[in-house]
């Protein structure tokens, strides 16, 4: 039996029912996203946002995968202040996606915008008919593929490591790089801050000093250009694997705890049967590029790819 | 389940990232305005929320870097 929607009276009734005697006063509807063909057993036991039981709301052959909310936590006042707390919109974003997650592999799932509510059930229905076309070619867009995310880091100390291809004139010093000169330093012998401004270096130890920091600079623009390259080559070539792909912004390393510098941080639409040549290309990847660290994600519910730009 | 690959045998490793969620939800998934969020859900999100992350960075994750704080 494949539980398609087409067959009998909607199986979600008892749920509907359930949700229309609570206090609509008090709750509203959240809604995670729409899928096509879901079997309705694949729901249950789900609990969604705040721990409430997810459940379908059928319409048109389509179903959208919500559940009730209070309106004291997720009104629009309750809302602004909520998505402002990152331990709340942590446990939201995380119970979103554990929804969409598990629709997705049960059936083609449209994901919609985190934070989406409704009054009730019956509202929802009605804007499941009213975008009945636009779900329907998101999803079409979306069958038989998932979204995979790379991103890639250039190690730091790679990238202050000398360019073996500039030549000779930068023989490594034996030095700390950033050291002041050994001059500056004889006062403390700690290399302190303090003590590389209250020294006075002679002029000739000061210049080479400042021409040895100019270099290290220059080296180490060169080493970011030179892995922004390779991420570009990188992600030009995963894309070709991919049916769309989408560059994110750099993550603040500060939310990732990840150090060195992010290189590339993309997501690509892939067909299902290309996901294995995919891995073995960003793996590849990883493995070429000295200094690069490269991570592969997924697979993800297709929320990178469902606006008309993608 | 979406998880994070192990770099040789690309078996799932751990689970994932926050932020690698938000990359995805708080800038993915179909736009539909609600019945009680309209400005949140259309054009705010983003902002609402980054500035969340990073206030709360800021607060809570780095005490020491306080330079900004009274």
């Amino acid at each position: 039996m494949s539980g398609a929607p087409s067959s009998g009276a909607p199986p979600v009734a008892d749920a509907v029912n359930q949700a229309d005697q609570a206090d609509q006063a008090d709750t509203a509807v959240y809604l995670y996203g729409v899928a096509r063909g879901l079997d309705p057993s694949e729901l249950r036991g789900a609990s969604g946002v705040a721990g409430a039981p997810v459940r379908g709301v059928v319409a048109g052959g389509l179903t959208a995968l919500v559940s009730t909310v209070r309106l004291a936590e997720y009104g629009e006042a309750a809302l602004r202040a909520n998505l402002e707390d990152l331990a709340w919109l942590e446990a939201t974003a995380r119970a979103h996606h554990d929804i969409v997650d598990r629709a997705a592999h049960a059936a083609p799932t449209a994901p919609v915008r985190i934070a989406t509510i409704y009054q009730d059930d019956a509202r929802v229905a009605e804007v499941l008919g009213a975008q009945a076309e636009r779900f329907r070619s998101v999803l079409d867009r979306l069958t038989g593929r998932t979204e995979w995310g790379v991103k890639a880091w250039a190690d730091p100390s790679a990238l202050d490591a000398p360019d073996t291809h500039s030549g000779g004139g930068l023989a490594p010093s034996a030095e700390p790089p950033t050291g002041p000169p050994a001059s500056a330093r004889s006062g403390s012998g700690s290399g302190s801050e303090a003590s590389r401004l209250g020294a006075e270096p002679s002029a000739g130890a000061g210049t080479a000093y400042l021409l040895r920091r100019q270099r290290e600079r220059r080296r180490r623009e060169d080493a970011g250009r030179r892995a922004a390259e390779h991420a570009g080559t990188v992600h030009e070539d995963l894309a070709g694997l991919a049916v769309a792909a989408r560059r994110h912004a750099p993550q603040d390393p500060r939310l990732s705890g990840r150090s060195g510098t992010q290189v590339l941080n993309a997501a690509y639409l892939l067909d299902d049967e290309r996901v294995d040549d995919f891995l073995a290309a960003a793996r590849s990847a990883g493995e070429r590029l000295a200094g690069v660290e490269v991570e592969v994600t997924g697979p993800w519910p297709p929320y990178s790819f469902i606006g008309e730009d993608t | 389940m979406t998880t994070v690959l192990d770099h040789a045998t690309d078996a799932p490793m751990e689970r994932i990232a926050l932020v690698d969620l938000l990359d995805r939800l708080l800038a993915g998934g179909v736009v539909i305005a609600g019945d009680l969020v309209i400005s949140i859900a259309g054009v705010d999100l983003v902002q609402v929320s980054l500035r969340a992350l990073i206030t709360t960075v800021r607060d809570e994750l780095l005490p020491d870097m306080g330079e900004e704080r009274p």
